[in-house]
């Protein structure tokens, strides 16, 4: 194990934080404005990658026409969720909410693999070859998913601070009450944050599963880490889960120099629960 | 048409069944300033409230501008022409001073929002100097422009200030029951509660002293200060 | 015709029997959640200790794996129990004075690092082949197990129960309904949610432990670890949380739904019998929205001192659009 080594195992964790990133920042929305853990937002990342898989095995198209069709998809039943059950119980405690995502998340995934199969699933064939920087390996599916998370992180920074709509979402995730007293449309801006998370849930999905396969469990498996990053980065803030998501990415694939790959789980898991004991407001949450 | 912007007739509510209103009432006229004083538990903040449908009322009638707005939802309200702002927490954080402003204006769809907030630039320059900068991290004083600003920017017939200087440093206080005055001249009504209830009597029209929920005095402001009785009672003498 | 009554009543026993240790875990969540609000998504990992616990304490001593030691199944139940109780009491160390979502993930996160050592350390369990050979107690017979399993179950449910009666269970429903008033009546809301988690997590190791003698074997994949979880989730809340007899009727309607569903499904063409696990989670995913929306108080609801209408609920109806 060298600095080489090393470096390389910083790059793959860049692009799994990308992945993470999209979707912590999901989790992060919609707990700063429903103040509830959806953990439906897995699966909803693996049916948007099995959408983006449909349009490219029938269409051909290649995979970045395919992903905006995925994300059109996760939004869809994210705010379909949350329209025919959610929404209906959201004046119960939030826990019943946890115990009803809990359920969604099952829900989905058998839909998926009722849909599209129990076995494996490849968005490509074959091999592709890798491209060496000196002696540093990358692959081309590993540019489009860094390029492609820059690309969304901007998007959502955009519609965040310049439109009425993304305002409004801060709005509500700064103080529920006064935006009502405001005027301010909160069903209309809880199903957009459904639809954003959705959609960012689903680009995570179709990223991971060009990173490595589409399985109906694959959503699921990355819910832990998701959840981590959304933690490290203080739930409920958007930006902070851009820092998550690449620490807890760069720091479960850096273990792989020392524990087997098994692990990587377990990896975020201790640095959530290391970050939950020193600082539970996130790194970059003081308030609250 | 009535002549009375605001009108509350005996009103009995309050939150969960447990009525803390017993027979209220009150009444605001077009270009009013009334001030609700009282002591501690005595349903000031309770009253206000329920004209903005943010307390269960069992019984009686509020009307605004001539509509019956009884337990009518806030963003209904709001849309036709009352604006509240909460005594804390009255501001979004980390929003602008901007952001926070255009917020108030969210259901306005005339494209008037530029030219109301310019006119509120203009009662409260500091805002404009601090337009780009985070409400959160304002002093109290200055959050309590934005939380007016906010509220000014849908052009109401009727602001609604629950307890607007409190916490507030003298001098801020002073300034605030100037900037209230202020945006009385713009033609626009207002109903508020207030611990400094000889200040507020000052700049008032109209005052009300309110007592376990119910009317215990009612006249003009100068009448309510030179009153021994109440002076005694609820003005700290 | 009698090979077929035979057949039938051992797949009844069978049933009962995992009926049965679903009761034992159904009531163990209510303690931790029905009783106290604690959200415990990692049943499947206690489940999986209590589980191992049992065949390395009670299996002859093998090469292949930790142990055994070749004691009774007494011992491997109290160990069973005793190990669930340290990895609860440790988890709950870390999250139990946090919000509740957090020991909700904290608890996934257990679980599947339970689930990874049992898979990737061959020494504990002999990985991914598991361990074999786990007899039952007294005699093969299931209709003796049946009758152990059920004692069980008697001695869980009416020791959750006077827990749930005693003055500490009523201090856990308060703590549940108002935290802070239970606060400020000076009760330590932090060692009774403890004491509620490390009890509950108990009870779900000795379900494991039940389980791995009655299949015999255990291995990292015998038993789905998030379904097991979420099965468990629908029958306290179908049978109605709070109420131990609820857990243990939720139990057992639900896993004859559960296995309901298994005949069901056979009866699909051959080439969706391998979606037809995925079916059945879909039905029962689809059952507990159901459920929450229409029923959320279960097929027996918690019963409750009379106390009138509790005041945050009655605020919390008036704008339902």
């Amino acid at each position: 194990m060298d600095v080489t080594d090393l470096l390389q195992l910083a790059i793959y964790g860049v692009v799994l934080g990308s992945i993470l990133t999209l979707g912590a920042i999901g989790v992060s929305l919609l707990f700063g404005i429903l103040r509830f853990s959806n953990f439906a937002h897995g699966d909803i990342m693996t049916l948007g990658a099995y959408a983006a898989f449909a349009v490219v095995s029938i269409l051909h198209t290649p995979v970045w026409l395919a992903l905006p069709v995925g994300m059109i998809a996760g939004a869809l039943v994210a705010v379909a969720a949350d329209q025919l059950v959610y929404r209906r119980l959201r004046r119960t405690q939030p826990v019943i909410l946890l115990i009803s995502s809990f359920g969604m998340a099952l829900i989905i995934r058998s839909l998926v693999q009722l849909i599209w199969g129990p076995q494996d699933r490849s968005f490509i064939k074959g091999i592709d070859m890798p491209m060496h920087f000196g002696d540093l390996m990358v692959s081309p599916q590993q540019l489009w998913i860094l390029g492609g998370t820059i690309v969304i992180v901007i998007a959502v920074h955009l519609f965040l601070t310049r439109t009425r709509m993304g305002k409004a979402m801060r709005a509500m995730s700064d103080n529920m009450d006064l935006a009502r007293v405001t005027g301010i449309d909160a069903e209309k801006v809880i199903i957009w944050t459904w639809a954003l998370g959705g959609a960012l849930a689903a680009a995570a999905g179709v990223f991971l599963a060009l990173d490595t396969r589409l399985t109906p469990m694959m959503g699921w498996s990355a819910l832990l880490p998701i959840f981590a990053a959304a933690i490290l980065g203080g739930f409920g803030k958007p930006y902070g889960a851009i820092v998550g998501g690449m620490i807890i990415g760069v720091a479960s694939e850096m273990s792989t120099a020392v524990l087997p790959p098994a692990y990587k789980p377990a990896t975020a898991f201790a640095v959530m629960v290391i970050m939950l004991v020193v600082r539970p407001n996130g790194l970059l949450g003081a308030r609250r | 048409m009535s002549e009375l912007l605001l009108d509350m007739q005996s009103l009995i509510g309050g939150y969960g069944g447990n009525d803390i209103l017993k027979g209220a009432s009150l009444t605001v006229a077009h270009n009013e300033i009334v001030v609700i004083v009282g002591p501690n538990g005595a349903g000031k903040s309770t009253l206000m409230k329920s004209a903005f449908g943010l307390v269960k009322i069992r019984q009686g009638a509020v009307v605004f501008q001539g509509e019956s707005i009884t337990n009518m939802r806030p963003d209904l309200v709001v849309r036709r022409g009352m604006s509240f702002v909460p005594q804390e927490k009255n501001v979004f954080p980390s929003l602008t001073v901007q952001e926070n402003l255009e917020m108030g204006a969210y259901l306005r769809k005339d494209g008037g929002a530029a030219r109301q907030m310019e006119r509120i630039f203009e009662i409260f320059p500091r805002l404009k100097e601090r337009r780009k900068q985070a409400a959160g991290s304002m002093s109290g004083g200055e959050r309590q422009m934005v939380a007016m600003g906010r509220a000014l920017m849908l052009d109401p017939k009727l602001i609604l200030l629950d307890e607007p200087t409190a916490g507030l440093s003298p001098l801020f206080i002073e300034q605030t029951f100037e900037r209230i005055v202020e945006i009385n001249k713009l033609g626009i009504g207002v109903l508020m509660v207030e611990q400094n209830a000889k200040q507020a009597l000052e700049i008032a029209h109209r005052g009300y002293v309110l007592a376990m929920g119910r009317n215990r005095f009612e006249d003009t402001g100068a009448g309510l200060l030179a009153n021994r009785e109440i002076a005694e009672m609820f003005l700290g003498g | 015709m009698s090979i077929d009554l035979s057949g039938l009543a051992s797949y009844g026993v069978f049933l009962l029997t995992l009926a049965a240790i679903y009761g034992v875990v159904s009531l163990a969540l209510n303690v931790q959640w029905g009783m106290t609000g604690l959200f415990n998504i990692g049943i499947a990992g206690f489940y999986a200790i209590g589980a191992y616990c049992a065949a390395i304490v009670t299996t002859p001593p093998s090469p292949s794996h930790l142990g055994g030691l070749g004691l009774p199944f007494g011992v491997g139940l109290l160990v069973a129990m005793a190990v669930s109780g340290l990895v609860a009491f440790l988890v709950g160390l870390l999250t139990l004075k946090l919000r509740e979502d957090y020991l909700a993930i904290a608890t996934i996160g257990i679980s599947e690092i339970i689930r990874l050592v049992l898979k990737n350390e061959d020494w504990i369990g002999n990985g991914v082949r598991g361990i074999a050979g786990i007899a039952r107690p007294l005699s093969a017979n299931p209709l003796v197990y049946l009758a152990v399993v059920l004692l069980v179950l008697a001695a869980t449910y009416l020791a959750v129960e006077r827990a749930r009666k005693s003055p500490w269970g009523r201090v856990l429903r308060a703590l549940r309904e108002n935290e802070l008033g239970a606060q400020a009546a000076g009760k330590n809301i932090y060692r009774f949610r403890m004491e509620a988690f490390v009890l509950g997590s108990m009870i779900m190791g000795l379900g494991g432990a039940l389980y791995a003698h009655f299949i015999g074997f255990v291995s990292p994949e015998a038993f789905e670890p998030v379904f097991a979880t979420f099965l468990v989730w629908v029958m306290l809340i179908a049978g109605g949380s709070g109420n131990n007899k609820g857990a243990v009727l939720g139990a057992f309607v639900i896993w004859l739904v559960w296995s309901g569903t298994e005949l069901l499904t056979n009866q699909l063409p051959a080439d969706y019998v391998t979606q037809g696990s995925a079916l059945r989670v879909l039905l029962i995913g689809v059952l507990l929205q159901v459920i929450l929306l229409r029923r959320p108080e279960g097929l027996l609801p918690e019963e409750r001192p009379h106390v009138g209408a509790s005041p945050a609920s009655s605020a919390e109806a008036e704008d339902e659009a």
